[in-house]
């Protein structure tokens, strides 16, 4: 039973337990919707891959139900789930050529010879290995016995795919490229894709929404650009990107808008998005782009005086490190645009950012 | 400053010098010094245990005893043959007479009888005795008197005995190893069937070896498997379980085999108390074929435990899970992921419990009683008891080539390079 056919995958009041003494997973209510690439991100053990577990039936949920296509998945055996699998070390097995590999979920569903023989060669086609059939996996790189796993999780064309962090095992550039060929194929496909990783970068990459996970919470579910944009929580915006954050004390809240004190005095307009009352602590997020130095005069409403302490020439950009409002790792991107004044270390500028780039969260130690 | 200069057809040179020399030399001061590391190891295992071997295997074929004492009567032999007259002339008869003599007097005599006893049961008493009538004989004819004084000398099987016996190498004790001889016509046939009893001793010794082996992969297995999967505190303590018996000594374990399964002992005493058995129909589960396949698949069953562990260890948990979830069930994943995996670890682990198995001695001469000793028991009675080191020799050269046999069967089918002992 479910409000809604989209809702392909739900999570229903999951809590996921152990040890009987502390929770992996608090309380998960999660959508993932058909056709969806949905990625859970978070740090390690914050309970991400324990809810991809549940989801494939190794694990079972200690509370709640999990629903997969309607139908309550919580008695279902792995076996009988037709959800496909991607580890992160690949799982192949070796005593097996990549052909045997492929064929293997067909064979044990019974299927004729032929249609084994077929769909393994389109199987293999699509991961661009034709003619690797009779190769063992050890025969093989970490990114083509990547690819055979990701041919083998898809084969018998089931309606789910799940991935654990399958590429962190391969080097970047690799990386990289695996990630445009994972997300063509969930293009191509129209597979439904639960991704587990604690790459950023790759979780933006790849999903159509993210699910940031901490501590075994739900953080923030929300599109890439949302997710880095519209942080929710502090945790969220240190986790997503790079990104500058300043205690505060509340002033007042003037409906989305509001009046924070920094720790070190300085008076700043923000937008009230996480916040309790007036007189309460908040974390100010600020992303390093967002910033500019020595803007022109009237151009934003806050503007702090600051002093360079490093600058890391990058090519595009020139990274600045800036001691401001009493934070000494606070950076601002300047882009290397024509024209722009080269900056010198130990200068006194001006930092100024828009009042929607400045966002007062939660308080949050900063770490 | 170097010149390399790669050329299509000659060696690479530098400085004149080809590399391959230029290395070799480099190469050297390395080379001597492992060889001088492990020289104390090399000169233990050449004079401990090289030589030693090599010696034993000689001995199978080696037969200089007849043709030292008694060289005439070997060389007037060598024209003798069965079947062209039954008995040799009265040249032959002559000499043996005096050689004969001659080691009485000088008290080789009884060297010689031994030796002809492993062929012919009572030569050993026709040889001294003769020894000791021969002395009334003053003068030929020998051949007659000599059949006089002993009806046995006027036997074929005695001479062509003698024949085969004076051969300085000699095959006979293969042949006696599986229970061939070489008949009164010097021809090979069977040993008559009251003394085979080698090829019998070398099929059990192989059935048991099987069995056990075959006891210890069915016991062994889940064992295994069990200290594979489970979480390493547990499988820690089951890890001691199986090693705490490996450190024990063999003997001890053997009599408490003893102390367990005789029939006044433990298994039976509580068979009896709790009345499935009474106290005069008690079973025999020691001092037989039992006794030995128990004791000895207890004792062995380590030695396929550790490898089948090391070789399950290497399976990740994640191969199983992926086959699950590719829609295979728990018995369909053992059965094609699990088990083809783990078979080096049966090949590395059968391998050494049956190797151990076909050359066990003390646990069959403990607890086998007469029907459950190995050709290791026989061995062992040649080479201290019958004091035949010839046969004893030959039983061992041929165990040996079995294992070696065994040991090629299961490089061509698994690859000893793939076998992991822990």
């Amino acid at each position: 039973m479910s409000d809604s056919s989209d809702h392909y995958v739900q999570f229903k009041n999951v809590q996921k337990s152990y040890d009987g003494e502390t929770l992996v997973v608090k309380d998960l209510n999660l959508d993932v919707q058909r056709g969806e690439f949905m990625t859970m991100l978070g740090p390690s053990g914050s309970g991400k891959t324990t809810c991809l577990m549940m989801l494939s039936g190794f694990e079972t949920a200690t509370h709640g139900e999990i629903y997969l296509d309607g139908q309550p998945i919580n008695n279902v055996p792995p076996w009988h789930r037709n959800i496909g699998m991607v580890f992160q070390n690949y799982a192949l097995f070796p005593h097996m050529t990549v052909a045997e590999n492929l064929a293997f979920p067909l064979k044990v569903r019974k299927a004729p010879a032929t249609e084994i023989a077929e769909r393994v060669d389109r199987a293999l086609g699509m991961v661009r290995l034709q003619g690797f059939g009779n190769r063992r996996p050890g025969q093989l790189s970490g990114g083509q016995q990547q690819r055979v796993a990701v041919a083998r999780a898809l084969v018998f064309e089931p309606k789910l795919v799940l991935m654990d962090e399958p590429l962190g095992a391969l080097d970047k550039q690799l990386r990289e490229q695996m990630q445009y060929e994972i997300k063509h194929i969930h293009e191509n496909l129209g597979v439904t894709v639960v991704y587990v990783t604690h790459d950023q970068s790759e979780a933006l990459t790849m999903s159509n929404r993210v699910c940031v996970f901490d501590d075994g919470v739900v953080q923030q579910l929300a599109t890439p650009d949302e997710l880095y944009e519209r942080p929710r929580n502090a945790f969220v915006a240190q986790f997503i990107g790079e990104n500058n954050t300043l205690s505060a004390t509340l002033q007042s809240v003037d409906g989305d808008h509001c009046t924070v004190t920094v720790d070190s005095g300085e008076t700043i307009e923000a937008l009230a998005v996480n916040v309790d009352g007036a007189g309460s602590r908040s974390t100010i997020s600020l992303r390093p782009e967002r910033v500019t130095i020595n803007p022109s005069e009237g151009s934003y409403p806050n503007v702090v005086t600051g002093k360079v302490l490093e600058l890391i020439y990058l090519g595009d950009h020139i990274r600045t490190r800036v001691s401001v409002c009493g934070d000494e790792n606070f950076i601002v991107k300047v882009p290397n645009s024509a024209g722009h004044k080269p900056l010198n270390r130990g200068e006194e500028v001006h930092v100024g950012w828009n009042v929607e780039d400045c966002r007062a969260l939660d308080h949050r130690p900063a770490q | 400053m170097a010149t390399v200069a790669p050329t299509m057809t000659g060696p690479i040179l530098v400085e004149g010098v080809p590399l391959k020399q230029r290395l070799a030399r480099a190469e050297r001061r390395k080379r001597v010094t492992a060889l001088l590391m492990v020289s104390p190891l090399l000169l233990f295992i050449v004079v401990s245990f090289v030589i030693p071997i090599g010696d034993m295997l000689f001995r199978s074929v080696d037969n200089p005893r007849l043709s030292i004492l008694m060289p005439e009567t070997t060389k007037a032999l060598e024209a003798w043959h069965p079947a062209q007259s039954e008995l040799p002339d009265e040249a032959v008869f002559a000499t043996a007479f005096k050689e004969i003599l001659a080691l009485r007097e000088s008290g080789d005599l009884g060297k010689v009888a031994s030796r002809l006893n492993y062929d012919m049961s009572g030569a050993r008493s026709l040889v001294t005795k003769s020894g000791r009538k021969f002395k009334r004989i003053k003068e030929g004819p020998y051949k007659a008197k000599m059949i006089k004084a002993d009806k046995r000398w006027g036997k074929q099987r005695t001479w062509s005995t003698i024949k085969v016996a004076s051969n300085p190498t000699t095959a006979a004790y293969y042949l006696a190893s599986i229970d061939m001889r070489y008949d009164e016509n010097l021809e090979i046939s069977n040993q008559p069937e009251s003394r085979q009893i080698y090829v019998t001793l070398f099929l059990r010794t192989l059935k048991i070896s099987g069995l056990v082996l075959l006891i210890c992969v069915l016991m062994g297995y889940p064992i295994a498997y069990l200290m594979a999967t489970l979480p390493t505190r547990t499988s820690n303590l089951l890890l001691i379980m199986v090693l705490l018996p490996f450190w024990t000594s063999l003997l001890v374990r053997t009599t408490s085999w003893i102390v367990l399964l005789q029939t006044e002992g433990v298994l039976n005493d509580i068979l009896v108390w709790v009345g499935i058995i009474g106290d005069e129909s008690r079973i025999q589960m020691i001092y037989n074929e039992t006794g030995t396949l128990i004791a000895m698949s207890q004792i062995l069953l380590p030695f396929m435990v550790l490898p089948l562990f090391s070789v399950m260890k290497t399976i990740p948990l994640s191969q199983l899970r992926a086959s699950q979830s590719l829609g295979a069930n728990p018995v369909l994943t053992f059965f094609k992921i699990f088990l083809p995996q783990s078979v080096p670890g049966i090949g590395a682990g059968g391998l050494l419990v049956f190797v151990l198995a076909v050359g066990y001695y003390i646990t069959p001469a403990l607890v086998g009683g007469p029907t459950g000793q190995l050709i290791s028991n026989m061995i062992a009675f040649h080479m201290k008891s019958s004091l035949n080191w010839g046969l004893a020799a030959a039983l061992g050269t041929l165990l040996l080539a079995g294992v070696l046999i065994l040991y090629w069967f299961y490089n061509r089918l698994v690859g000893i390079d793939r076998m992991r002992l822990g």
